[in-house]
């Protein structure tokens, strides 16, 4: 049995409905767990000092690897010697996160046995997130997990693990199989991921359609987002059984009685205006629609993206350190596909190689095209700007010309202009 | 503070067994290092990247980007690796008692 710490203030929030991560460590410091009972201790700890008591930094990993592990060390081990090391380890999840009981068994095998038995399900980026181990058991677990089949994900100045929405596993909205396109860009570049070689972090997410389930446009430096170029399919039946009452909207989302109103909340809500209801049958003029996903959220049974499938491909998100928050950019509009990816492999290849040559030491690839401007990185690509590449056109008048877009070049004679200016 | 000694010296180490001076360098600290970061003998190779690493952090205070150290010394970063397992930062930056790499690691 771990040393116990009275922990007055963590055991308030074992009160109330919702699922308490102190109820669920505490279940396991009592079954022997120091660091478990050491970490609610120093937590406790810190709700009082209101300050956090880990050291900084820690750069600790496995050989062959240049990241992976994430070091950390308590500033206070004489108080809670099982948590003086709580390195977390970050393993490559599955593409949208299916397991097999047994694969988990697997992991909790080794890491009850080897580390803290304390996990994250997911970081953020989806790895799964093992919480605390000490140093030397860093290479043993790694061996472990890859005698299984397991492999760490990405940190550091690198490509980061990977993540999809569950895409053609179980949505009828899945433009492209989202798992495909995971699993194949992590094999792919798994140099790129385990060795950081980049000037910072760089995050591929895919999502199958707008909705964006990954939140890939926020998240990600490559967002994928799928999508579709033909037209909406229309189950006109279906149409008017949503208008009827018969089948509730929003798969039952508002509520399992509401009628939906196709004029207002479809036709009205469109933000292009490009449908019309008329005489119990919808139209849409696909020319205009932006594939929002409206229509199609609303009444599943009645509404389906088309079959021209493909995915739409946006640069540059990053959280706000250090020139502000950014959502991706449309930089493809539209690209099919499909497996081995080759097209959007080179685009890859060019980008990084763009980024990597010209990015400043921990500059995001939304910073670098900030700074060095859209046109710098289009150039590079080998891409024509397109007006789907901006919401508006600039509305400042400073435009850069190239020397030879402009007739006499920029090499002048102040002489000549003199003959007939006079000082 | 941790501290190690080797051959009759005392180095002042953090957990991660970073250099707390990097003015308390010597080669002999290198030879300490690479028990624990998977090298057998230090090479030419090894030596021509810690050189680097130190030239380059005299004279810019920060060490270089992998980039620039992989165009540099003509190594590409699988060499790196090859001569410093567990890579640039733990591995070569360590040896040649450089500070500890930070931020989102």
């Amino acid at each position: 049995m771990a040393i116990k710490h009275p922990t007055p203030m963590l055991d308030e929030l074992e009160k109330g409905p919702w699922p308490s991560f102190v109820t669920d460590i505490k279940r396991a410091a009592e079954a022997g767990k120091e660091a478990c009972a050491d970490l609610l201790g120093q937590l406790e700890l810190s709700y009082n000092d209101k300050e956090g008591h880990w050291k900084h930094g820690g750069i600790v990993g496995v050989l062959g690897y240049g990241g992976g592990v994430i070091g950390r060390y308590s500033d206070v081990p004489n108080l809670f010697p099982g948590v003086e090391h709580f390195h977390t380890v970050r393993v490559n999840q599955p593409a949208s996160k299916f397991y097999k009981t047994e694969r988990l068994r697997e992991i909790m095998d080794i890491w009850n046995r080897r580390g803290s038995s304390m996990l994250n399900m997911h970081g953020s980026t989806g790895d799964i997130i093992l919480l605390g181990a000490f140093t030397e058991q860093l290479e043993p677990i790694f061996a472990e997990l890859t005698q299984k089949g397991w492999d760490l994900g990405g940190s550091g100045s690198a490509l980061r693990t990977p993540e999809c929405c569950l895409g053609k596993a179980r949505c009828e909205w899945a433009c492209i199989d989202t798992q495909d396109i995971c699993y194949n860009l992590t094999q792919e570049y798994q140099d790129e991921m385990h060795r950081p070689a980049w000037p910072y972090k760089f995050k591929f997410k895919i999502s199958g359609c707008p909705n964006d389930c990954v939140a890939s446009i926020a998240r990600s430096d490559c967002s994928i987002i799928g999508t579709w170029r033909d037209d909406i399919r229309i189950d006109q039946a279906a149409v008017a059984a949503y208008a009827g009452g018969e089948i509730p909207a929003r798969g039952g989302a508002m509520g399992q009685g509401v009628k939906l109103d196709v004029q207002k909340d479809v036709v009205e809500l469109c933000p292009t205006g490009c449908m019309s209801y008329e005489g119990g049958k919808l139209a849409i003029n696909n020319r205009e629609c932006t594939r929002c996903m409206h229509c199609i959220n609303l009444m599943p049974k009645a509404l389906r993206p088309g079959t021209d499938t493909g995915a739409t491909i946006l640069v540059g998100a990053k959280a706000p350190i250090l020139e502000g928050a950014q959502l991706s950019s449309v930089i493809i509009p539209f690209i099919k596909m499909e497996e081995p990816y080759d097209e959007f492999k080179e685009f890859v290849a060019n980008t990084w190689d763009w980024w990597d040559e010209n990015g400043k030491n921990r500059e995001r690839i939304g910073e670098t095209i900030q700074r060095l401007g859209l046109q710098s990185y289009l150039d590079a690509l080998g891409f024509d700007p397109v007006p789907q590449m901006v919401k508006e056109p600039r509305s400042n008048p400073y435009f850069f010309y190239t020397e030879d877009e402009v007739p006499g070049g920029f090499d002048r004679d102040i002489e000549v202009f003199r003959k007939k200016h006079a000082r | 503070m941790p501290t190690v000694t080797f051959k009759g010296k005392t180095y002042e180490v953090d957990e991660d067994g970073f250099l707390q001076d990097p003015e308390s360098w010597d080669e002999d600290f290198a030879y300490y290092v690479k028990e624990e970061e998977g090298i057998s003998e230090l090479t030419d190779e090894h030596w021509k990247v810690i050189r680097y690493l130190q030239e380059y952090y005299k004279k810019n205070g920060i060490a270089p980007m992998v980039r620039i150290m992989t165009k540099v010394t003509g190594y590409k970063l699988k060499q790196i690796y090859e001569l410093f397992p567990s890579g640039p930062g733990k591995g070569a930056c360590k040896m040649a008692g450089l500070a500890k790499p930070t931020g989102c690691v």
